[in-house]
């Protein structure tokens, strides 16, 4: 069985189809990559699966569970991830709390306990904090473990969200453009370390334009193009797929 | 992580003691009482505004549930003056939760409307119940026991409100930096990231705005039984108002920021009599320079100051 499963899933907005009956399965263990043109609904699906959405019409299972209309949080505690294309940093706090709050789900989140500062509290959140470094230093950002969130640049806070991510020990993530507007240098770091992260045994689903990455990462790549599915396959089987050509290229009228 | 943060408490706590002696006359002690009830409304106010990023324009309806619980109840039916203080705590409480499910739903201009509205109806309401409330012309209030012993004087009440401030700064730098705390922060920061890591943003909102109605009611109480007399302006749309601009004057998600907001706000109005008729005008202008030079407020913007250099 699939770690997750989608069957023909819609959203519209109003008269606007962003995603029309896509179906695709996504095995446990691999990179599975989205790709498509601007507008495509790469982000949509991403918003749709994370629960930030919920869909018009179809079906979203996970291990077999339906899970379409269930909360954000609902999805989280059931090892969902996922970082944003447009950055979803909290600025009013340092780069190390942010990615302490990805652990949220594995603390004792008791209003009272935290009143009193009762020990046992307080030494969880001592472990916490070293394991949050420990996680900075993994997606590069070691130099960063005692700074302001809104001291750091662009490319830096890129990585913060997939520490943050991370910090849920998800058994699934969803990475929506970790190389956007990042220079050659960071996107081949970018490019390791999503390599890295599938590597520990996470299921890694990834929206990027950067096809050098994703023929690079990916073990399947599914296109979109127009809210539909144009092709899904392995790296090569897209590549040689005339209608993903089209629909990057262009056709001869 | 930062224990510097706890210093300022220490310094509080020498502050309290050594105040009571330093202080002229009774004039500036009650002053000092004055200050340090509204000092915790607004800490409690400041933990919903500046830490979890939402808005209550209608808190004074909370100070007013449970100063007219600590003022109906003993008087009218004879209860002891903490079982009712506990019963309008309560009573705040459950009405900050059954409104908040809907009210938190709101976002920006349309929350603070909610939260208003919400504050006029209960100041109406303690208007209108005249037969209990002596409506309009308020009503006194009953002295506090505790345990037999009466808490009359200046000194008497300095002390309890001293311990209580302590302890509401206490509670609330703990909280802050705690799981619960970083979740009430990143939602304000980012409501979407913070869902998608599992905060279950609605909940808490909720329990941010119980906690805060509960501890403006508590207060509230004590107020009405230190000034021995209340009165529906107390519960009034500008007591809020004020509650909230020593929120910001002090500054946001800075739990100091609220006692030096509640201190310098609650002496302003004092130390501009002089200026007879003319004070409101000299309070209004000191806000707005307050608020062009200083928009984070005080406390976080000299801290800013004083530790550039510090951060990365």
């Amino acid at each position: 069985m699939s770690l997750l499963e989608v069957k023909d899933l819609s959203i519209h907005f109003g008269g606007v189809k962003a995603v029309q009956n896509v179906s695709f399965s996504i095995d446990s263990g691999i990179v599975y990559s989205v790709i498509g043109p601007n507008g495509a609904g790469k982000t949509t699906l991403f918003n749709l699966i994370t629960g930030v959405y919920t869909p018009t019409s179809g079906e979203i299972r996970l291990d077999g569970e339906i899970i379409q209309g269930k909360s954000p949080d609902e999805l989280a505690r059931r090892g969902m991830a996922r970082t944003f294309q447009n950055l979803q940093i909290c600025m009013n706090m340092s780069a190390i709390e942010n990615v302490m709050v990805g652990a949220h789900l594995r603390l004792d989140r008791n209003l009272f306990k935290a009143m009193l500062r009762l020990p046992a509290l307080k030494r969880r959140d001592e472990a916490l904090r070293e394991e949050a470094a420990g996680l900075m230093e993994f997606v590069g950002l070691g130099e960063y473990v005692g700074a302001r969130a809104d001291a750091m640049s662009y490319g830096a806070l890129k990585r913060l969200e997939i520490a943050r991510a991370l910090a849920m020990k998800p058994r699934l993530i969803f990475l929506d453009e970790p190389a956007a507007g990042l220079n050659p240098k960071e996107t081949q770091e970018v490019d390791h370390l999503v390599r890295k992260v599938a590597d520990s045994g996470i299921t890694v689903v990834l929206v990027e334009h950067d096809m050098k990455m994703v023929m690079n990462l990916s073990d399947r790549i599914l296109v979109l193009d127009y809210g539909r599915r144009l092709a899904e396959g392995t790296g090569q089987e897209v590549r040689a797929n005339p209608d993903v050509i089209a629909a990057y290229l262009g056709t001869h009228a | 992580m930062n224990k510097r943060i706890y210093y300022g408490l220490y310094g509080l706590i020498v502050i309290l003691l050594v105040l009571p002696f330093v202080v002229p006359n009774n004039f500036y002690l009650d002053l000092a009482v004055r200050m340090a009830i509204n000092a915790i409304i607004v800490i409690g106010l400041n933990l919903l505004i500046g830490f979890a990023g939402q808005i209550s324009l209608g808190h004074a309806g909370f100070l007013g549930i449970g100063a007219y619980a600590s003022a109906v109840l003993p008087m009218h039916f004879g209860w002891h003056p903490v079982t009712a203080m506990l019963t309008g705590a309560l009573a705040s409480a459950l009405l900050a939760a059954l409104v908040a499910k809907p009210i938190f739903k709101l976002k920006g201009h349309y929350l603070a409307m909610a939260t208003l509205g919400l504050g006029i109806i209960i100041n109406i309401a303690l208007r209108n119940e005249a037969q209990w409330t002596g409506g309009p012309d308020g009503m006194p209030v009953m002295p506090m026991a505790l345990f037999g012993f009466e808490i009359g004087s200046d000194r008497q009440w300095y002390w309890v409100v001293a311990a209580l401030l302590v302890l509401t700064v206490w509670g609330s730098l703990n909280l802050i930096d705690s799981p619960f705390g970083r979740a009430l922060r990143a939602l304000h920061g980012s409501e979407v990231a913070s869902q998608v890591v599992g905060v279950n943003v609605a909940r808490y909102k909720v329990s941010i705005f119980v906690l805060s109605a509960f501890s403006a009611s508590i207060m509230g109480s004590i107020s009405a039984h230190y000034i021995g007399f209340i009165s529906p302006n107390f519960a009034d749309f500008f007591h809020s108002i004020e509650l909230v601009t020593m929120v910001v004057i002090g500054g946001m998600a800075s739990v100091y920021g609220s006692i030096v907001g509640a201190v310098l706000l609650t002496a302003l109005p004092q130390a501009l009599a002089t200026f007879e008729g003319w004070e409101t005008v000299a309070f209004g202008a000191i806000l707005m320079l307050c608020m062009i030079f200083m928009p984070r407020g005080l406390v976080p913007t000299l801290a800013a100051r004083f530790s550039k250099g510090d951060d990365k």
